[in-house]
């Protein structure tokens, strides 16, 4: 099954490797890795999403806090966060094929961010089921999909968590139905819509 | 660590202007350390350039992986950390094994190694190799140090994060330019920021209670006993938490020691190699309480019979060791002298019948079959067994000497025939199973306790892998016994060819050169003992000959360790010795 953890690591030359290097030692697979600044100064924040038996996410947790450049470590999978992934996808499209392209962009709020005369790239940000969604119906479509980067799973807990997750972890979590991570990217554009909404900024492409 | 002595150079050297490779020797010396390792060569030059300003022993190696060795068995012997140095590239490498040897066994070492000039990084350049990458996976930490300024942070942190928590090695890789270049030193300003504890190291309260419950409630509880009884210093408490509810105590290999191997509620070693009442008595067992130990495979067997009726309370200092292999009731993460020190209180004295409990009856009842084949037991026959060398040599130190042994048959044998009553008596590559261990931990152990009797036990096999540092035992004047267990075989490999591989004894025999000879050529004198009574005369000798010694023993050939599990198989499938040898040689 998928786990997702969030590492909060000093940002440091080498870090990346050892806990890199921690999964590759576990025989996990990664299925998908983020890293960038975080809230604090010298803090990096990695997402990471690991595909591993049901029992290990304890292990992988107690493990990465061995190693000495990690600070703090959630363990995501349990608890009711936001999730998002950035995909660029550059797609052939002639002035003539264009408008088919951008119907589909619209009905995923995809933002078409640069145009061609041979293509047009579109990003799009949400769930990863609603990445894959866009990438389905264009490879079903007539325009052909030139390239995809995709940044991979973002994380963050909802309700009021600073970065010290743990000591909020401490505290019991109050009693409400949290919808599952797994759940979450069932839908395309579902149960999360109004989130989805706010996270919209304004179309303007670049 | 101990007690650091504000001495001149110490003074000195307190918020001076100093060279890296100056402060290297200050930081080492503000630290505790008084001998170091080491091998040099063209990258940490500058360093053993300034040794000459320091009140700090150097003791030469004859190869970087004995040095990583004789730090292992300095800390393991002494509970301070071991020091290692040795150049960069070839000299780094060799540092691999004994990195690796720490790492699986939790010792504290710190490694120092030199590195090419900062602008040469990533050059290939000449005797350039990236140790630090090499290293990751085999030590707790690692650092590359460029500049002079961060050497001292960087080898004070690196003495915390060795001896704190589940101790390990940690390398420290020093630019040659870094060892030149002049910075601030002020050793007290270099300390390193608090060691942040593991989260998840945390005794919960209702864990406690429902510990305390499941102990008093048992009817049939084990007490396993590991390094971590060593690591933590908590050999009495764990001695009261037996004595006072009389719970019998298994020990790990590592652990042996940790416990007195005399004391009445002691069981011996588990596992593979363990005798079959302490097997037994662990599957039959309803509670289990494991202390500062990691359920290894060689102590299980198979997982999906171990201990099968048991409840498991695991008291450990590293959260990713629980329900790793063994999926545990009740997990105590903390440090074990602590967490013993916390139970203790509430576990009121049980009143020791007469002759015990009915568990300890049936664990006598088990030991008393089982012992008939004990080797020991056996009349002379006029052939020489391992069993017999080592029985003696217990004999006759008193229990009291460190014995350190390599990997093999003569490991096994050692663990069941030298009755460990002390912690630390006993210096072994457990987790990694090292050969060539030995002679050069034993090398550490006594520059570590110059007044302990040191012994090495070691094959003919492992002996040969590192016996150069017989050199280093000569030119450091170290009176070191050294017992060579020849058996003409690699023996336990032939063990398992005989038992497993349908007797194919593949590339398992193996010639040995004189080994008094050998010794000679090193100034260090020797004997040859081939039949029993020469037995105690000879090891008489080698104690009060007041400088090393080394005694080679030919003993029976093709002799095995029982009891033995076979790998993966569950514990109470024991191979036994095989009859045939009883009835040949005895009639018990
Ligand atoms: C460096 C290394 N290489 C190989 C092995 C595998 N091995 C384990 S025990 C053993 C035989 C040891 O033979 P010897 O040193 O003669 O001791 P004995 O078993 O005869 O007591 C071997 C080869 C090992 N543990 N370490």
């Amino acid at each position: 099954m998928l786990h997702t953890f969030v590492a909060l690591v000093e940002d440091k030359p080498g870090v990346l490797t050892r806990v890199a290097s921690l999964f590759r030692r576990l025989n996990i697979n990664i299925t998908s890795l983020t890293v960038g600044h975080s809230e604090r100064p010298d803090v990096s924040r990695m997402t990471i999403v690991a595909d591993a038996p049901a029992g290990a996410a304890h292990r992988v947790r107690a493990s990465l806090y061995k190693l000495d450049n990690v600070l703090e470590v959630d363990d995501i999978g349990q608890f009711s966060c936001v999730v998002r992934e950035l995909a660029l996808i550059k797609v052939a499209a002639t002035t003539k094929t264009r408008s088919n392209v951008f119907e589909l962009a619209e009905v995923f709020r995809a933002r078409i961010v640069d145009l061609a005369p041979e293509s047009l790239m579109l990003e799009i940000t949400g769930v990863s089921s609603k990445v894959e969604g866009l990438i389905q119906v264009l490879t079903e479509g007539e325009n052909k999909i030139l390239e995809i980067s995709r940044t991979g799973r973002m994380v963050m807990r909802r309700g009021q968590h600073t970065s010290r997750v743990l000591d909020a972890m401490r505290i019991p979590e109050p009693e409400q139905v949290i919808p599952l991570l797994e759940e979450t990217h069932g839908e395309i554009s579902g149960g999360d819509v109004d989130l989805e909404l706010i996270a919209e900024e304004p179309n303007n492409p670049t | 660590m101990m007690p650091i002595e504000a001495t001149n150079q110490r003074q000195a050297t307190h918020a001076a202007r100093l060279t890296g490779a100056e402060i290297v020797w200050a930081t080492l010396e503000g630290e505790g350390v008084r001998e170091v390792f080491g091998y040099p060569g063209g990258a940490i030059l500058p360093i053993y350039d300034a040794l000459r300003k320091f009140p700090i022993r150097h003791i030469l190696v004859r190869h970087e992986q004995g040095g990583t060795h004789m730090a292992d068995g300095y800390a393991r012997a002494s509970g301070r950390v071991g020091v290692m140095m040795a150049t960069s590239g070839p000299g780094a490498t060799n540092l691999v094994t004994g990195l690796a040897t720490a790492m699986l066994d939790s010792i504290p070492i710190v490694c120092i190694t030199g590195q090419v000039s900062s602008k040469f990084l990533g050059t290939d350049a000449f005797q350039e190799v990236d140790i630090t990458g090499i290293t990751l996976p085999i030590t707790k930490h690692n650092y590359l140090v460029t500049r002079a300024e961060e050497i001292a942070p960087a080898i004070r942190e690196a003495f915390l994060i060795a001896r704190s928590g589940r101790p390990g090695p940690v390398l420290v890789d020093i630019t040659k330019d870094a060892q030149q270049a002049i910075a601030d030193f002020d050793f007290d300003a270099a300390i390193p920021g608090e060691q942040r504890k593991h989260p998840m190291l945390r005794v919960e309260e209702e864990a406690v209670t429902n510990a305390v419950e499941m102990i008093l409630a048992a009817k049939r509880p084990v007490i396993l006993s590991g390094h971590g009884v060593l690591e933590a210093r908590a050999s009495d408490q764990l001695r009261t938490l037996a004595e006072r509810l009389q719970i019998p105590v298994a020990t790990t290999l590592l652990g042996l020691g940790g416990f007195p191997a005399s004391h009445e509620l002691s069981l011996g070693m588990m596992g593979m190699h363990g005798e079959s009442w302490v097997n037994e008595s662990i599957q039959q067992a309803d509670l289990l309480i494991a202390c500062g130990m990691r359920f290894d495979d060689r102590v299980t067997g198979s997982l999906a019979t171990y201990a099968p009726k048991a409840k498991k309370i695991h008291i450990e200092i590293d959260p990713a060791e629980i329900n790793k292999n063994v999926a545990v009731d009740v997990a105590l993460i903390g440090d074990l002298r602590e967490v013993l020190e916390q139970l203790l209180p509430r576990l009121a004295p049980r009143s020791a019948k007469k002759d015990g409990s009915a568990w300890l009856r049936s664990i006598r009842a088990l030991k008393g079959t089982a012992s008939v084949r004990d080797i020991q037991n056996l009349p002379d026959n006029g052939h020489l067994y391992a069993a017999h060398v080592i029985n003696d040599i217990w004999h006759a130190t008193g229990g009291k000497a460190i014995i350190v042994t390599d990997v093999g048959q003569h490991q096994m044998w050692e663990a069941q025939y030298y009755k460990h009553d002390e912690p630390r008596s006993l210096i072994t590559s457990g987790g990694l199973g090292t050969m060539g261990f030995a002679l050069p931990a034993a090398i550490g152990a006594k520059v570590a306790c110059p007044e302990k009797e040191v012994w090495v036990i070691a094959g003919d096999g492992g002996f040969q892998m590192t016996s150069p540092e017989l050199a280093t035992i000569a030119q450091e004047g170290l009176d070191i016994n050294i017992a060579i267990i020849n058996n003409g075989f690699l023996g336990m490999v032939r063990q398992w060819q005989q038992l497993i591989y349908d007797g194919n004894y593949a590339c398992s025999p193996i010639l040995s050169p004189d080994f008094v000879k050998l010794a000679g050529a090193f100034g260090i004198d020797g004997a040859t003992v081939t039949n029993r009574p020469e037995v105690l005369p000879t090891i008489a000798r080698a104690r009060t000959s007041g400088r090393a010694f080394l005694i080679e023993f030919q003993v029976e050939k093709e002799d095995g360790v029982y009891p033995m599990i076979a790998p993966g198989a569950a514990l109470h499938e024991m191979i036994r010795r095989p009859d045939p040898l009883i009835e040949t040689t005895s009639d018990v």
